[in-house]
This record gives structure tokens, C-alpha cells and sequence, in this order.
């Protein structure tokens, strides 16, 4: 079956080199010490950047797209307003890039802004935050829109027939049904963030905040904590993104409890 | 509109009006809502790109406009050629992807129901693991293939892989829309060979899922930077950077990187009215 040998020489095997090669020191033996690199204070500022900046580029872009998303929603679902956003979404939310950096540089770089010069463009999560937030707002509409479109008029309908407000509303009934799937998406926002590379590097490659970056720099040069710094790192990222992940599928098995 | 007319009323709302069962105030209030939201957000994602295309137009001094930076797409070195590499990497790699996926895809439902879990979870396995740790552990491989072949064509191959998981969810649901068994079962009876079945029976019912996975995987590809870059492949993506290296805000890069939009932008608006054309004719 070539399928299977396919994505076993080219997704598989790679997965493998990964992780075997950071368990391994420069003699070739199987030895857990180079793992106690991530625990390294150099290293472990990688990962804090990382985090601070998934954290803060997710939770924005989740509360912003969903209420996009509800705006999206709650229209006609077959009117251009709905295309648009949508086919929008899909371009944009694959936008994050090179390109994306440069857009955002056009608009408000600090030297050279249309709209306003931006002091704070080159701040760490300030500015590249912002430009995630850009491709994680469409990502949450795209994520997000099933769930809203699975809330059944019914339920608004019965909440008004026995005199609830529309606080009410969200409070007792749509809140916490769309809850598990809010959180689910915000993990996926979360980890999406986390492996994104090219956007900050066009941003500012000077300096390295994320882990991408610092595994960029390890194997590209010789100077590094380790030799196999760029493969214990990358474990270091497998591991995060892989319980980000199964926490994601767990609560959307929750969330599609409701939503048939 | 409508909505005047039943002002005050609490009869059902009339045909012409949203499919919400809300009062008319309250419908009211979400309209305004929805109006603001999308003001704020389309100017958002707007003015970026309006700034970017802006820039491409700039003439020598500020404020000025000329179209100097779109007739450099021709004239800056490497860029057509990287350029030419990224189309025809967009093209290998989604004619490899469905020869990969599609006959697969159809013997598993037809012949081998049980190993779909583990397919599935093959296929979508690429979202969870990032792109820059499947370039380190890709590495030595590619070392090795490269006696083969030196070109940037090479990087179809971990493309394809990042294209699956999208491939595999239009494929899928293309899939389950037809009756699989009932297809290939009158197909045999009447005498057709399996490769018949799969291009003249199969193939044309899921067309639509198909141009949709086509679709995405250029989109994906033509985006594509970081594996790209530390493999020392040039690629679209990669010849921009070098060149915003070399020049900040060269004005090539607005223009080429507008165009790269525009283009990724026009597939999917004809993908969501063709699919819409669609749905009608079959309602």
C-alpha cells in the first residue's frame, strides 16, 4: 500500500529521528540528560515566549472571532455578508506568513506606517500579537461557526417563552453549551500559535522569543547548548502541542454532544 | 422592511424575515450589533491589505502613484523563477496527493471499513505536529534524496504529507455524500475494470470534493515558508524574505505578495459559489 509508505518515510520516520535523536548523546547511546536542557533557564525563556505569546494571541483572537462568528451567524445563511467572511476566513486564516508581516509593516510599521507610525510594533507579545491575532480570528470563525450554527432557535424561543432576557439567555443556555467547544478552540488557537514560524521571523529575526525560532538557529549553526539542542527542543514542542491536542478532541467530543 | 410591519405584534414573524424566533426589538438590537461588528472587523482585516496594495503603487516620492514596483515582479532576479518553482510545486504536489489519497480512500470504504480509525488519524496526525520539528527530524532524509534530485521541486514531497490532513477532510466528506458500494457494485456487474470504477464512475460523483482539496493544497503550498527556508529550498515565500532582507520595504514585495493574495483569494470565492451553484441545481 503506498499510502502507508508514504507518510511512513516522510511523516513517521522524521517524528522518529526527532525524538530519538534527543535522547541521544554524542556517542550514540541511548541517555535521557540532554532533556534536562529544557529545563535550562536559556531554554526555558523560549518556552515562556512561546506560551505568552499562544496565550495571549489565542484568548483574544477566541473571544473576537466568536463574536464574528455569532455576527456571521445570525445573518441570512446564504447571503454575501456570510460568503465573503467565509471565503475571507479561509484565505486569511492560512495567511499567517511572510506576507502577513509585511502587510502589518505597510500599515503601521514604525518608520514606515500608512496608517500611523506604531511605536510599539517591535514589542514582545505587544506587536506580533497583534498581527497573530490576524490569522486567529478568521481560524476561530472557521472552528467556531459549526457550533453556533448549531444552536437550535427552539432553545432561544422557550428561554423567551417563560420570560427569560436575552442575559438570561446567555447566561443559562447558550454560554454553557458553546462553552466546551469555546475552550476546545481556544486550545486549537493555542497550539496553532505556538508552531507558527514564518510570521515572526519576517517580523523581527534578530532576535528569538519562540522555540521555532531558537530550533532555527541551533541547526543552522554549531553554536548551541547541545548538538542535539534543535531535536530536544522540538520533543520539548511535540509533547506540548500533542496534550493541547488531545484536550482539543476531548472537548469537542463534549461540545458534539448537543450540536447534531 | 418586513419587519415594520409587524411592529408591535406577536405573531409569528413573516416569511421575508431572519430565521430567528426573536422579538422585533430584539432582532433590531442584534442587527445593529452585527452591522457594528462587521464595520470594526472588516476594517481590520481590510486596512493591512489596503496598505500593502497601497505601497505596490507607490511612486518614487511618497503620495505619488506608479505601477514601477508590479512591472519588477518581470525584472527582479529570482523572483520569476521562484515563482515558476512554487506553481509547479502547487501542481505536483496535488496531483500526488490524490493519487495517494483518492484510490486509497475508496478500497478502504469499499474493501476495508475496520482500518479507517487508523487512516483517519494518519491522516490528521500533520496538524499536530509543527512544521519546524517535522523539517528537523526531515533533515538526514533529505540528505540523503538529495543525490537525486537538487532542485526546490524536492520539497513536494513533505508537502504533500502537510496537505493530508486538509485533502482528507474534503475527500472525506465528498466521500460519505455518495453511495460508494452501490456505485462500484453496478459498475462491476456490468463488466468495468477497478480503475474504470475509481476515474469514470467515482471520480466525476466527488468532482466537487475534489476541486476542493486541490484547492487547499495550493493555497497551503503557496504559502509555505518555513520548511522551505531551513531546508535551503527558494520558494515563493522565501525569495520575498531574502528580499526584504536585502531591501526593507522593497515596493516588489507589496506587489508580488498582492498578487500571491489575490490569487489565493479568487480560488476560494470560486470554490464557495461553484459549490453554491451546486446545492441549487440538486434542491
Amino acid at each position: 500500500m503506498p499510502f502507508l509508505g508514504y507518510v511512513g518515510v516522510f511523516l513517521l520516520l522524521p517524528t522518529g529521528i526527532v525524538i530519538w535523536d534527543a535522547v541521544r548523546n554524542p556517542a550514540g547511546q541511548f541517555d535521557l540528560s540532554s532533556l534536562k536542557l529544557l529545563f535550562n533557564p536559556d531554554v526555558r525563556s523560549f518556552f515562556t515566549g512561546s506560551i505568552e505569546l499562544s496565550a495571549v494571541s489565542s484568548v483574544t483572537g477566541a473571544i473576537l472571532g466568536a463574536l464574528l462568528a455569532y455576527a456571521v451567524a445570525s445573518g441570512n445563511p446564504d447571503g454575501v455578508v456570510r460568503r465573503l467572511y467565509l471565503a475571507g476566513s479561509g484565505v486569511l486564516a492560512q495567511f499567517g506568513g511572510v506576507t502577513l508581516a509585511f502587510a502589518f509593516n505597510a500599515a503601521i510599521g514604525p518608520s514606515t506606517g500608512f496608517l500611523f507610525h506604531a511605536d510599539w510594533y517591535y514589542n514582545f507579545p505587544g506587536g506580533i500579537g497583534l498581527i497573530y491575532i490576524y490569522f486567529q480570528i478568521p481560524l476561530m470563525v472557521l472552528v467556531f461557526l459549526p457550533a453556533i450554527d448549531g444552536l437550535k432557535i427552539q432553545w432561544r424561543e422557550a428561554t423567551e417563552n417563560l420570560g427569560g432576557s436575552t442575559w438570561q439567555y446567555w447566561r443559562h443556555v447558550g454560554f454553557p453549551l458553546l462553552a466546551p467547544a469555546f475552550i476546545g478552540a481556544t486550545l486549537l488557537l493555542f497550539a496553532n500559535a505556538l508552531s507558527a514560524y514564518a510570521t515572526i521571523q519576517a517580523w523581527e529575526n534578530q532576535i528569538a522569543y519562540t522555540v521555532p525560532q531558537q530550533i532555527y538557529i541551533s541547526i543552522n549553526s554549531e553554536v548551541g547548548l547541545a548538538s542535539n539542542e534543535g531535536d530536544v527542543l522540538a520533543l520539548g514542542m511535540v509533547v506540548f502541542v500533542a496534550i493541547i491536542m488531545v484536550g482539543y478532541a476531548l472537548l469537542q467530543r463534549r461540545a458534539a454532544r448537543w450540536l447534531r | 422592511m418586513a419587519a415594520i410591519t409587524s411592529l408591535g405584534e406577536s405573531a409569528p414573524a413573516p416569511q421575508t424575515a431572519r430565521p430567528r424566533g426573536m422579538q422585533i426589538g430584539r432582532r433590531r438590537r442584534l442587527n445593529l450589533f452585527r452591522y457594528v461588528t462587521f464595520t470594526i472587523f472588516g476594517l481590520f482585516f481590510f486596512l493591512p491589505l489596503f496598505a500593502m496594495v497601497r505601497f505596490s503603487l507607490e511612486g518614487k516620492q511618497a503620495g505619488t502613484f506608479s505601477l514601477s514596483a508590479w512591472t519588477q515582479i518581470g525584472s527582479t532576479p529570482g523572483l520569476v523563477s521562484a515563482i515558476e518553482i512554487t506553481l509547479e510545486l502547487a501542481v505536483i504536489t496535488c496531483a500526488v496527493v490524490l493519487v495517494l489519497l483518492v484510490p486509497t480512500m475508496i478500497w478502504i470504504r469499499l474493501r476495508v471499513q475496520w482500518i479507517s480509525r487508523i487512516f483517519e488519524f494518519l491522516c490528521l496526525l500533520p496538524l499536530t505536529i509543527p512544521a519546524i520539528v517535522l523539517v528537523v527530524g526531515l533533515q538526514p532524509i533529505y540528505n540523503k534524496i538529495e543525490h537525486y534530485n537538487v532542485s526546490a521541486l524536492q520539497l513536494f514531497w513533505v508537502y504533500v504529507i502537510l496537505a493530508l490532513p486538509y485533502a482528507y477532510r474534503s475527500l472525506s466528506a465528498g466521500l460519505t455524500a455518495i453511495d460508494v458500494t452501490t456505485l462500484s457494485e453496478a459498475a462491476r456487474s456490468l463488466g468495468a475494470s477497478w480503475a474504470t470504477v475509481i476515474l469514470r464512475v467515482i471520480v466525476p460523483n466527488m468532482w466537487q470534493a475534489i476541486l476542493n482539496a486541490m484547492l487547499l493544497t495550493s493555497a497551503l503550498v503557496l504559502g509555505e515558508f518555513t520548511i522551505a527556508e531551513i531546508l535551503n529550498d527558494v520558494n515563493l515565500q522565501v525569495a520575498l524574505f531574502n528580499i526584504s532582507r536585502a531591501t526593507a520595504n522593497a515596493g516588489v514585495l507589496f506587489s508580488t505578495s498582492t498578487a500571491a493574495l489575490l490569487f489565493a483569494f479568487a480560488l476560494l470565492l470560486i470554490l464557495s459559489y461553484v459549490g453554491r451553484r451546486r446545492r441549487r441545481g440538486r434542491a
